[in-house]
């Protein structure tokens, strides 16, 4: 590693203010807020406010709705995951095999990234929506009867399509860069080793790409846990009968619909020490069976 | 076991032709090794006998079948690439086992040839690890290793020693060559380092823009080279060329004959010396200024110029007291001389 002098000892801090007062404002600041909110009662018009302790914890924990909503958090982030890197390898590997035109289609390929989530989900809500949706009705034409208003599996299946429609773009990205990083040769010595198709893709090529299918785990289930509000909240908004409503969704509907501020604060800290553990389990045990070049 | 024949192989790349007509003839368990510069095209053929590149005219057999639609599996050869090409995932073992794991190979059977391989490169105690734990000679052998368990009907092998420190190299040329003699597997080694063609090959094709300059023994190749391409790129320093223009530079004896339609004349470095005091000269003598003394060991270089600055190199025994600007003269025996024609090639 190259160290760098800086001659004038503020400096670095002056450089570094920025990011700093952007962390401390926009991450640090609401979630101590959060921490203390989750420790506090409000009463219903906001006038006064008594610390209650772990009472709030207490409440979400044996709340059976919360666990309900848990297990669809689970349901949820395993089929965008799933959904979205599948996708993704897929579209990838065949982009790999393009020999003309390969810039064309991995711009149109990455594109939907840059869609906002909200709009991203409004797309499939018009594409799906019983009344309207051009194919909710071929749908329904070819015998499926189709109404994910009130069926709590096609409103998750809604959901899951759109949110890892979003992602497969970014996932697809990863999945070419990795692809290409495999050297060459091995591919051929592959080849001269009689190893073709599918055999040589599961055998040399899956395992070659381990870190980057890592990476995007542990970046999906990131992204399904906490990006996805935007999506759930115009597609079903949590219906029907809560079928989608994930964590982050029922920490919104708590604490701003239904205005209980410290059962949503308690929940917010819960959903924060989730991921913490996720992603700390993912390196600690997944991360052991990937291969880094 | 098999033979390899190469009947007018081309190769091109849209408009470009980089292999512009080759015929090979390679027999059962002969070490061929392809030699040339960068950029002449050895490694694409290499890669074209293995199934690596497509062939644009011409046919490729190995056997008694032609190659020229098989996949590369379907081929019967192994190849060790340049940069071995080990798959990083797996342990040695695994890595070996691979190929053969593809064809459905018994698994005693694969055992026992794991066994004798990495019995006759001495890798028993990698065989458990992984590529990236072991050295680049180890390595090496890997790669050599995963060859030799296919037990195929030719070895390719692409370079398999440009990415090894000097000594190893050495180390495992003469490596290679006893594996190849005990195996006796028909096998095509590429390299564009003349030293380990002329030590490796029980025949050598020196490839120049994708053409054959000459195939041969490497002594015959050493002793008659068949143009001044080959001249120079065998033997190290390479030969010195005279252009017959600089000839008022240089004498050659009376009894001497220069063919007729000479345009140079070549003479190797370590065939031209510094005339015994009183000898008559019977051959070629050249004056010449000393420009720089290369003390190798246990003979040195002089490059020096003729008095027109054409270069020339000698070789003198042990260590020398030429100096920088000394003017010497230096002879050659008649029978060292070789006679280049206009085109380059060799005469009488």
């Amino acid at each position: 590693m190259h160290t760098v002098a800086f001659p004038n000892k503020i400096l670095p801090y002056l450089l570094l203010a920025p990011q700093i007062v952007l962390t401390i404002v926009f991450f640090f600041w609401p979630a101590s807020q959060a921490l203390y909110q989750s420790m506090v009662r409000q009463d219903p018009f906001g006038l006064k406010s008594s610390f209650v302790g772990l009472a709030n914890f207490r409440n979400v924990l044996t709340d059976p709705s919360y666990i309900h909503a848990l297990q669809v958090t689970v349901v949820f982030s395993l089929l965008t995951a799933l959904v979205s890197m599948g996708v993704a390898l897929l579209l990838a590997t065949a982009a790999d095999k393009v020999v003309r035109g390969q810039g064309f289609y991995r711009t149109l390929l990455i594109w939907p990234y840059a869609v906002a989530p909200a709009v991203a989900g409004m797309l499939w809500l018009f594409m799906f929506n019983p009344a309207m949706g051009t194919l909710a009705y071929l749908l329904r034409r070819n015998g499926v009867s189709w109404d994910p208003l009130l069926n709590g599996d096609q409103a998750m299946a809604l959901v899951v399509v759109a949110a890892a429609w979003k992602q497969i773009s970014y996932n697809f990205l990863f999945f070419v860069a990795g692809l290409q990083a495999i050297p060459k040769s091995l591919i051929e010595a592959a080849s001269i080793d009689g190893a073709r198709g599918n055999r040589r893709f599961w055998t040399i090529v899956f395992p070659l790409l381990a870190p980057t299918t890592f990476f995007l785990l542990v970046v999906n289930t990131v992204y399904a846990f906490f990006d996805t509000f935007g999506i759930i909240h115009s597609v079903t908004g949590g219906g029907p009968a809560k079928a989608t409503e994930t964590l982050v969704y029922k920490v919104y509907n708590d604490g701003f619909v239904n205005l209980n501020l410290g059962s949503s604060a308690a929940q917010s800290v819960i959903l924060m020490i989730i991921v913490i553990a996720l992603t700390a389990f993912q390196f600690r045990f997944v991360e052991k069976r990937v291969h880094y070049g | 076991m098999a033979n390899i024949v190469l009947k007018d192989v081309r190769k091109n790349y849209g408009a470009t032709e980089v292999i512009k007509g080759i015929s090979l003839d390679i027999a059962d368990g002969e070490m061929l090794v392809l030699v040339g510069p960068s950029g002449c095209g050895k490694s694409t053929l290499l890669r074209m006998i293995a199934g690596l590149e497509g062939i644009t005219a011409g046919t490729i057999s190995i056997g008694d079948r032609i190659v020229n639609d098989l996949e590369p599996s379907e081929r019967d050869i192994a190849m060790v690439f340049q940069n071995y090409a080990l798959y990083p995932h797996m342990t040695v073992r695994q890595n070996l086992a691979y190929g053969l794991k593809n064809r459905k190979t018994p698994t005693e059977e694969i055992d026992r040839r794991i066994t004798g391989a990495a019995k006759a490169l001495e890798i028993e105690p990698f065989l458990d690890r992984k590529p990236r734990q072991l050295s680049g000679g180890q390595r090496q052998r890997v790669a050599m290793g995963r060859a030799i368990v296919r037990e195929p009907a030719a070895f390719l092998f692409d370079e398999p020693l440009s990415n090894l420190d000097a000594k190893l190299r050495v180390q495992m040329r003469v490596e290679i060559k006893r594996l190849q003699r005990s195996l006796a597997t028909t096998s095509v080694y590429v390299t564009h380092d003349q030293m380990e063609a002329m030590t490796l090959a029980d025949r050598l094709v020196v490839l120049n823009a994708g053409r054959i300059e000459q195939v041969g023994t490497p002594i015959e190749l050493y002793e008659k080279p068949a143009t001044t391409f080959v001249a120079t790129f065998i033997g190290s320093p390479s030969m010195n060329l005279l252009p017959m223009e600089t000839s008022k530079d240089w004498s050659v004896s009376d009894n001497l004959v220069v063919p007729a339609g000479t345009a140079t004349l070549g003479v190797r470095p370590e065939d031209l010396s510094l005339p015994e005091p009183g000898t008559v000269t019977n051959g070629l003598q050249v004056s010449v200024t000393v420009l720089a003394v290369e003390l190798v060991g246990a003979e040195s270089y002089v490059h020096g110029s003729l008095p027109d600055r054409q270069p020339i190199a000698f070789r003198v025994p042990g260590r020398s007291h030429i100096g920088i600007d000394d003017v010497m003269t230096v002879h050659a025996d008649w029978e060292k001389l070789h006679f280049f024609g206009d085109t380059g090639q060799r005469l009488g």
